[in-house]
């Protein structure tokens, strides 16, 4: 067990570096679109601690990305421009939207819990699309700079600068993640996902753990909304939408849920096809469709699947 | 007095037809376990192909008979090719019929572009009539009969026909009705039609006084997801006092509190969810 957190550790240290370099080397429209896929990994990620890991698949996590995004906006505009506490308000929105979430959803499990999720993200969905004062509707909101912004040297109005905090933030949170997940709160949540009821009768607290894992999960949604905003310089509902919230998902499951490398092998691979995709063609939307298709009938344990299956069991 | 009785109304005509989209959803889901999020396409391809048949024959009677019967053809390649890859797996019935959204919404799109489309109404129905001092428009009664009928009709086809009992059957125990010699696959396939068919009825119909958009795929999917949620998945009754809720309250919340429409169906969702997580009528 602590050989493979070390070996797992490894490996990601050899991801980091390699996309560090990369990072020194590609010209800044490949720097951008490789911040957008880490931002996705580590929404993707996020999710992962709840589908793959606790067996509850959400349906709504776009919306602790969208709140986390839109929070740190809306401060940002409106009350201060430091950059450090968008960040902190957008984690404590996320963080208190997952608690007032998680109270509600954890009463349910399977295709109601998916139900649950997607209504109540649709919710703030409604919310920032509807309460035009605020959000500026279905606008959105524009003119968030990252420009003035310096941190250890990095210039975050620089594509580079910014690629390299936002590794480094998703360097630190994976660590943290798999930390977590190897710790014994990890076990107990790999337990309530293979049986709740034999949790229970352990003596666990099912509902404080599912909680938990809700709150951990929410609030790292929440993060990947912040740095997504500072990397797009505006947000529109959309964040908050169901689109946003399936394709986090299809990410999870093309790379393999319940796995480190999964979802951040997932949302790299839909993050650069999806912009190659609309770049060559104006039907997009029908190619992503089909790629969803196909994943659930070829791969639905995900690419990492198909390899686990041969070495070792995943966990 | 008549501006109440005329919102009553509009709510009820939306919920009729609330209705005949999200009766497929709740039965195809009681029979076969399946979340179709790609439900509200069928009620936007009903639309497009209504569209494109009035075009074709200028007579709304004809495309009213022949989309939804396009409709659950389309639904019927669906669920032999691709669905039932799916059965038992939640996860993956979410991405695939999301998938398949995204397809039918795209082609719709490029087929049809992207400015809304209003289907004509026949012209028997133009004009309105007189109820208790208010003038109202006539196609929304008849659209309220229609729906109503259709509702009787598939009461009384689920309740009182040996089809229907099979079909309730399925839903308590799939084993044993398989047991008892019954084709299963072959159920389910007509119950998935018919749903579809209903659906893509509820589109041509509404054609006329909603239109179609893109996007409309999403925006009847959730509503028929907040149905079957408040009324209880896999019951016909619940699909239909559901409907009713959502169509009443919906048109009450966009004439009343029009900034926060979305808010007064989703937060009796959410109500209901939490309190009972099953729905008002729907099993465990």
């Amino acid at each position: 067990m602590y050989t493979r957190t070390a070996v797992n550790l490894a490996q990601l240290t050899l991801l980091v570096a390699a996309l560090y370099i990369a990072g020194k080397l590609l010209s800044s429209y490949w720097v951008g679109l490789m911040t957008e896929a880490l931002i996705w990994a580590l929404f993707a990620l996020s999710l992962d601690i709840l589908l793959g890991h606790t067996g509850l698949p959400s349906l709504g996590h776009a919306a602790f990305f969208g709140i986390g995004a839109y929070a740190a906006a809306i401060w940002f505009l409106n009350v201060g421009q430091n950059f450090w506490v968008c960040l902190a308000v957008g984690l404590g929105a996320a963080a208190l939207l997952a608690l007032l979430y998680g109270l509600l959803v954890l009463r349910t499990v399977g295709v109601y819990f998916l139900m649950i999720t997607l209504a109540l993200a649709q919710v703030l969905w409604a919310i920032v699309f509807s309460w035009r004062s605020v959000t500026n509707g279905d606008d959105g909101i524009r003119n968030i700079g990252r420009d003035h912004i310096e941190f250890v040297g990095l210039r975050f109005g620089e594509t580079g600068d910014y690629f390299l905090f936002v590794l480094g933030v998703f360097a630190i949170a994976t660590i943290g993640i798999l930390v977590v997940l190897r710790s014994p709160f990890g076990y107990s949540l790999r337990g309530i996902r293979e049986s709740s009821a034999r949790m229970e009768a352990l003596g666990y607290n099912v509902w404080l753990y599912k909680l938990l894992a809700f709150l951990v999960s929410g609030t790292i949604g929440g993060l990947a909304g912040v740095l997504f905003v500072f990397d797009k310089n505006y947000v529109n509902p959309e964040a908050a939408g169901v689109v946003v919230s399936a394709e986090v998902m299809l990410m999870i499951i093309l790379g393999g849920a319940g796995t480190l490398f999964g979802p951040i092998i997932g949302a790299f691979t839909i993050v650069f096809l999806s912009h190659g995709i609309s770049s060559i063609t104006e039907r997009w939307n029908l190619i992503m469709g089909v790629i969803y298709v196909l994943v659930v009938v070829f791969a639905p344990n995900g690419v990492t699947g198909l390899f686990a299956r041969v070495r070792q069991p995943a966990d | 007095m008549s501006y109440w009785l005329v919102q009553i109304l509009n709510g009820v005509s939306f919920g009729v037809l609330l209705f005949l989209l999200s009766a497929g959803l709740s039965l195809i889901f009681g029979l076969m376990r399946i979340i179709n999020l790609a439900h509200g396409s069928f009620y936007l391809l009903g639309a497009y192909v209504g569209i494109a048949i009035m075009g074709m024959t200028g007579s709304f009677w004809l495309a009213l008979a022949f989309a939804p019967v396009a409709v659950a053809l389309i639904s019927i390649v669906l669920h032999r090719f691709l669905l039932n890859h799916v059965v038992g797996n939640e996860l993956g019935q979410v991405l695939m019929t999301f998938g398949i959204l995204l397809i039918i919404s795209d082609v719709s799109l490029w087929l049809w572009g992207g400015a809304p489309l209003m289907l004509e109404k026949p012209l028997v129905f133009e004009g309105s009539v007189n109820l208790a001092g208010a003038t109202y428009p006539l196609y929304r009664l008849v659209i309220t009969g229609a729906g109503l009928m259709a509702a009787l009709g598939l009461w009384l086809l689920i309740e009182r026909t040996r089809v229907g009992a099979i079909v309730r059957a399925s839903v308590d125990d799939h084993e044993m009705v398989q047991g008892i010699g019954i084709n299963l696959p072959l159920m389910t396939s007509l119950v998935f039609a018919l749903g579809a068919l209903l659906a893509g009825l509820s589109g041509v119909l509404a054609g006329p006084i909603l239109g179609v958009y893109p996007g409309a795929d999403f925006v009847v999917v959730l509503l028929a997801f907040a149905v079957v949620i408040i009324g209880g998945l896999g019951s016909l009754k619940g699909a239909f006092w559901g409907s009713l809720f959502v169509g009443l309250v919906d048109n009450f919340g966009k004439t009343m509190i029009p900034e926060f429409a979305m808010f007064t169906i989703f937060v009796p969702m959410a109500v209901v969810l939490a309190v009972r997580p099953t729905g008002i009528f729907g099993k465990a």
